[in-house]
């Protein structure tokens, strides 16, 4: 069985700038992935290449079967199996919750209005914000308002799910809760890709950690190299971190 | 210098009154809902459309706003007149405050519209929504929200400023305003009269509109805040 996602020589550069020089991994499926690294060391460009919302300029991106180094990637096939949660959360401030995780059923998957609320119902529920469904995003906690995105994601039954900084404008209490709702996701066996940068957090759900340094691959292993890095580099950002 | 004040020959002649209102009604909701739709889809076309299209936009947006209404009036009246196109003259008035109010929105809304972070259009791009879903859904209702207030603005103005149309011969209140005040010489009391009845005018526009944005957004209704 081929990987859910596969980079293989993946490369990609903002004007002069090479973020991404040639990046290689590939995550299995069912499998956990985290990429840690410095800021600027290209993790969220390589996560955000395999949902097509940058496209690569050099080697081979697979991710769910799609080619996305080809041209001519149906992004609307590509969308239905790929879910993302975004830093900002990036939830629809007009619409309440249960609008907000209904949008995309109705109008994508053309689900009835009665099929949709049962499914956010049911997401919502899974995320433990089934009390919600009436509320405002603008009423919510940061983590809350978290909560719901990942539910808005998973109201699309995607077959790999993508995770931006998810916790990165969350303060330390409310971080808990949308890390919670992750590792369940993990045990239930959804294929994900997260960066992050909760170094525990990934020794504990991770079953592989990419390691990214100035644009590539530097390191990469079970969730056993953050406890004994190979790399001097590795081993000095885990110490800062 | 005294003046002796007499409302009564102005006021006898009220259906001329009543017509005119109804008149300048008409056109304004008739062209407030034109105006609004034609404005929303100019300022899609002016921020996502093709570049030649952009530019048609935005070249239609600067000639409307740079020259006067009233030569915009008189240009599809009388001049499509004696190019041999006709058209009826309170459907021209339309045409023609339309055609302006339209550009004026397709700013407004264009501000709205900038307004949006990027962030809401890539999450519905990733939930697998079309570029139309994404406008229609995502963008173009909170980018109304916003800006909803100035709208709101622009639509008593364009009220008011319908009674230009008289000049090419529409008996809106205005007009009707001109023909009583050569009826009856009474100048001070038609004005009075009728400024009376724009103000009136002005807060029904305005009523109107908070209707229209109560049923338009529930968040808002519901929380009272800013988007």
């Amino acid at each position: 069985m081929s990987p859910v996602v596969e980079l293989e020589d993946v490369r990609k550069s903002f004007g002069s700038l090479e973020v991404l020089k040639g990046v290689s991994f590939s995550v299995e499926r069912g499998q956990v992935a985290a990429l840690i690294g410095q800021s600027g060391s290209g993790k969220s460009t390589a996560l955000r290449c395999m949902d097509r919302l940058e496209t690569i300029q050099g080697g081979r991106l697979t991710v769910c079967g799609h080619a996305l180094h080809e041209p001519g990637v149906k992004l609307s096939d590509l969308r239905r199996d790929v879910g993302i949660v975004f830093q900002g959360y990036n939830l629809f401030p007009h619409l309440t919750v249960a609008q907000n995780v209904m949008l995309a059923p109705r109008l994508v998957r053309k689900m009835s209005k009665a099929q949709a609320k049962d499914r956010a119902e049911q997401v919502l529920a899974r995320v433990g914000l089934a009390e919600k469904l009436g509320a405002y995003p603008e009423q919510l906690s940061g983590g809350q308002q978290q909560r719901v995105a990942i539910a808005r994601g998973l109201a699309m039954e995607p077959k790999l799910m993508l995770f931006d900084e998810v916790t990165s404008a969350l303060d330390p209490q409310l971080t808990g809760e949308v890390l919670r709702v992750i590792e369940q996701l993990a045990s239930e066996g959804m294929t994900m890709v997260l960066v992050t940068h909760e170094m525990e957090f990934a020794r504990r759900v991770a079953d592989r950690i990419v390691y990214m340094h100035l644009g590539k691959v530097h390191e990469s292993g079970g969730p056993e190299i953050l406890t004994r890095p190979a790399t001097p580099e590795l081993a000095r950002f885990l110490e800062a971190a | 210098m005294t003046y002796t004040f007499d409302f009564w020959p102005v006021l006898e002649r009220w259906p001329l009154l009543l017509k005119g209102t109804l008149v300048t009604l008409e056109l304004t909701l008739i062209t407030t809902a034109l105006g609004i739709l034609l404005g929303s889809v100019g300022a899609v076309l002016r921020t996502g459309g093709p570049r030649p299209v952009r530019a048609f936009v935005a070249v239609y947006v600067e000639v409307i706003r740079n020259t006067p209404l009233l030569i915009q009036a008189y240009f599809l009246i009388f001049g499509l007149a004696s190019a041999g196109l006709r058209l009826p003259i309170l459907f021209g008035a339309a045409l023609a405050l339309t055609i302006n109010v339209a550009a004026y929105t397709t700013e407004i809304v264009r501000a709205g519209i900038e307004s949006i972070h990027r962030g809401q259009t890539e999450a519905a791009e990733c939930l697998g929504l079309s570029r139309l879903q994404v406008y229609l859904h995502v963008i173009i209702r909170p980018a109304l929200e916003r800006v909803y207030p100035s709208l709101a603005s622009q639509y008593v103005l364009l009220m008011l400023f319908s009674s230009i149309v008289s000049a090419v011969g529409v008996d809106e209140l205005f007009g009707m305003a001109n023909r009583i005040q050569s009826d009856t010489f009474r100048n001070f009391e038609v004005f009075v009269v009728v400024g009376a009845i724009y103000l009136v005018l002005s807060v029904v526009v305005r009523f109107g509109f908070w209707l229209v944005g109560q049923a338009l957004f529930p968040r808002r209704r519901k929380l009272g805040t800013a988007l």
